[in-house]
């Protein structure tokens, strides 16, 4: 490849989480490039969503650094992640049941007309408004907005979910499982979405069980295995065997009959 | 089924829909359909109209209202997901307390005896300090120890109601103030309802606040995961609960110039009731002001409808109980009416 050097958007140094005895995750050293769209695989339980939870500060590390930007980064809610400019699509999708689209896409930054604290009053014109966009610039169409979000489908709830992440999102967005409930049609609308962030340089974190759509659409696959990054894998240069052999721990050079995929 | 043009699955919840009709709505059609009902067996029993009467009209009222203010921040409490148990308790200590801070120096065994005849202010802002402290230590307890609402709240009601019959040894405290007398005197009380109620309508339908409310009892994961301060909106949810109840204690007792221990007692659950009746959802959620102060009247015509037709103060307590549960049963059949959208 040539020579171009890309920025390190985000780096990690040994960061480690357990809780109590469990050690979810353990040393791990992880770097993502400016642009670059990556997947984390693993087998359940490997430590994919305790990672994701770390750099989005829902959780506190036990150990170990988080570099964003070249900066070391202290998160200690969900907020500072996001106001750092780090967004996510969690496994549990977080949203509101009871909410409509807009209140859901606002949720926790909701636009007011002026600061009185929690009893700000909430522009829901202005908010209705940037869903409207936010939604159009994922491509993602809900018929009635204000329908609470408890009666729409799950693929409509997750590209709610999605294209309120991929909205916010200015430096990251990292999303855990976003297809795993999804049905065809809705499966490659969100990875339509994935795309438009390609094109928009947004870097992307995306963590799958699926090794066709991260062969699809990631530049980089990480491995991770009880709780260890087990290696980087360049898309272009491996493939499904290698992978699903760093995934298992089963020593490479079985892959050839391997038949896990 | 038309497809919406869209890559998204054409199930019918992506039809472009009427609202279902609301709790609301449902609530009013039964307040009126309730109110008919007595009408009738008022003219069949007793010979006489149940509702063309201001008198019964305004008791009716004036009961609702008191009880009603209580509803309004139970109503909250329960749009977290939460309940409170122990705002009839809060009336009571509060009565106590706030009573004590307003008697007349002609009243020769006030409670202190060198703090009488003080302006108004005083034993109100203590009467509304003891609210809040309730209401606080409450939302502190279920927002940092994880203790389910239900207990700690039950903990709070056995304790206040221990605290209103130490304060005085259960004697009770009498001869208050003109000025803060007033405070319970003519349709006072329904003025302090509905400019409570519209106040917490407003907070609830337009304000960060009210966002924030529904959207932890509907799923309290995903609205800490949105970094909403969960922890500090459950202790102000309570604190405004403990706050409504404390004032209604002052509203009680000013009106009957008198606090008791025993006051209060059982109001948690008809304000639950009253709440429960006007489509507050158990489960959290859903549900609204307008909805509790609909709750509040239907409540209020049907124990008035059964004073009304003679109806034994003792089948009276049953019944409540069975209204209470029915509100329950027809909450949870809602709920498992919903859409499942997983
Ligand atoms: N809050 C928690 N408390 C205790 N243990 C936890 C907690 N969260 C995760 N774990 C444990 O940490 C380990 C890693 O879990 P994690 O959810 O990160 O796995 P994962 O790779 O996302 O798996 P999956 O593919 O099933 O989503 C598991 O053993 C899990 O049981
Ligand atoms: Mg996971």
């Amino acid at each position: 490849m040539a020579g171009e050097e890309r920025n390190v958007i985000l780096r990690t140094e040994g960061l480690t989480k357990h809780y109590g005895g469990v050690h979810a995750l353990e040393d791990a050293d992880f770097e993502l490039l400016e642009g670059e769209h990556v997947a984390i695989v693993g087998d359940n339980g490997a430590g994919k969503s305790t990672f994701v939870r770390q750099i989005t500060g829902v959780e506190r590390p036990t150990a170990g650094k988080i570099l964003f930007e070249g900066r070391e980064m202290e998160f200690h809610s969900p907020v500072d992640a996001r106001e750092a400019g780090i967004e996510a699509v969690f496994q549990n999708l977080a949203l509101a049941d009871d909410l409509d689209v807009p209140s859901n896409i606002f949720l926790g930054r909701e636009e007011t007309y002026f600061n009185l604290g929690p009893f700000s009053f909430l522009n829901e014109k202005k908010m209705l408004q940037r869903s409207q966009e936010a939604l159009e610039k994922t491509g993602v169409k809900i018929p009635n907005l204000h329908n609470s979000i408890a009666n729409m489908s799950g693929g409509q709830r997750q590209c709610v979910a999605i294209s309120r992440a991929a909205s916010f999102a200015s430096k990251l967005i990292l999303m855990d499982e976003p297809t795993a409930a999804l049905g065809v049609q809705e499966t490659t609308q969100v990875e339509n979405i994935i795309r438009g962030l390609k094109e928009r340089g947004i870097p992307l974190i995306l963590v799958s069980h699926n090794l066709r759509q991260v062969f699809n659409l990631v530049d980089k696959i990480w491995v991770f295995r009880r709780g260890r990054i087990a290696g980087m894998l360049e898309a272009d240069k491996t493939d499904g065997n290698e992978v699903v052999s760093l995934i298992t721990g089963v020593q490479s050079g079985v892959h050839e009959n391997a038949s896990y995929i | 089924m038309a497809n919406q043009a869209q890559a998204v699955s054409g199930s019918a919840a992506d039809m472009p829909q009427k609202r279902p009709r609301s709790h609301e709505l449902n609530a009013l059609l039964g307040l009126v359909g309730i109110a008919l009902i007595f009408e009738l067996l008022g003219w069949i029993f007793q010979g006489q109209s149940f509702l063309f009467n201001t008198q019964r009209l305004s008791i009716m009222i004036l009961q609702v209202s008191v009880v009603g203010i209580i509803a309004i921040g139970v109503t909250q409490v329960i749009i977290t997901g939460g309940i409170d148990l122990s705002s009839g308790s809060v009336v009571g200590a509060t009565a106590m307390i706030a009573m004590s801070f307003a008697q007349v120096s002609t009243y020769p065994r006030a409670v202190y005896p060198e703090l009488t005849d003080l302006p108004v202010i005083v034993p109100i802002l203590v009467g509304l300090a003891c609210g809040i402290v309730a209401g606080m230590i409450n939302g502190l307890l279920i927002a940092f120890t994880k203790i389910p609402p239900f207990i700690a709240t039950l903990g709070m009601m056995v304790t206040a109601r221990g605290i209103a019959k130490w304060y005085t040894r259960g004697q009770p405290v009498s001869f208050p103030t003109d000025s803060f007398a007033a405070l319970g005197q003519g349709m006072t009380p329904v003025f302090v309802f509905l400019a409570i109620a519209l106040l917490f309508h407003i907070a609830l339908k337009y304000t960060v606040y009210g966002k924030h409310t529904y959207a932890i009892g509907s799923n309290e994961q995903a609205a800490r995961m949105s970094g909403i301060n969960v922890e500090r909106h459950l202790v102000l949810v309570y604190t405004i609960a403990g706050l409504l109840a404390g004032l209604a204690g002052m509203v009680i007792a000013a009106r009957g110039l008198t606090a008791q221990a025993g006051m209060g007692i059982m109001y948690e659950l008809d304000a639950i009731a009253m709440a429960v009746i006007g489509g507050v959802s158990l489960s959290g959620g859903r549900g609204s002001i307008v909805g509790t102060l609909i709750g509040a009247v239907i409540f209020g015509v049907i124990i008035s409808g059964f004073t009304f037709l003679r109806l034994d103060a003792y089948y009276q307590e049953m019944i409540k109980g069975v209204i209470i549960v029915a509100a329950v049963v027809a909450d949870m059949y809602r709920q498992r009416m919903r859409p499942q959208s997983r």
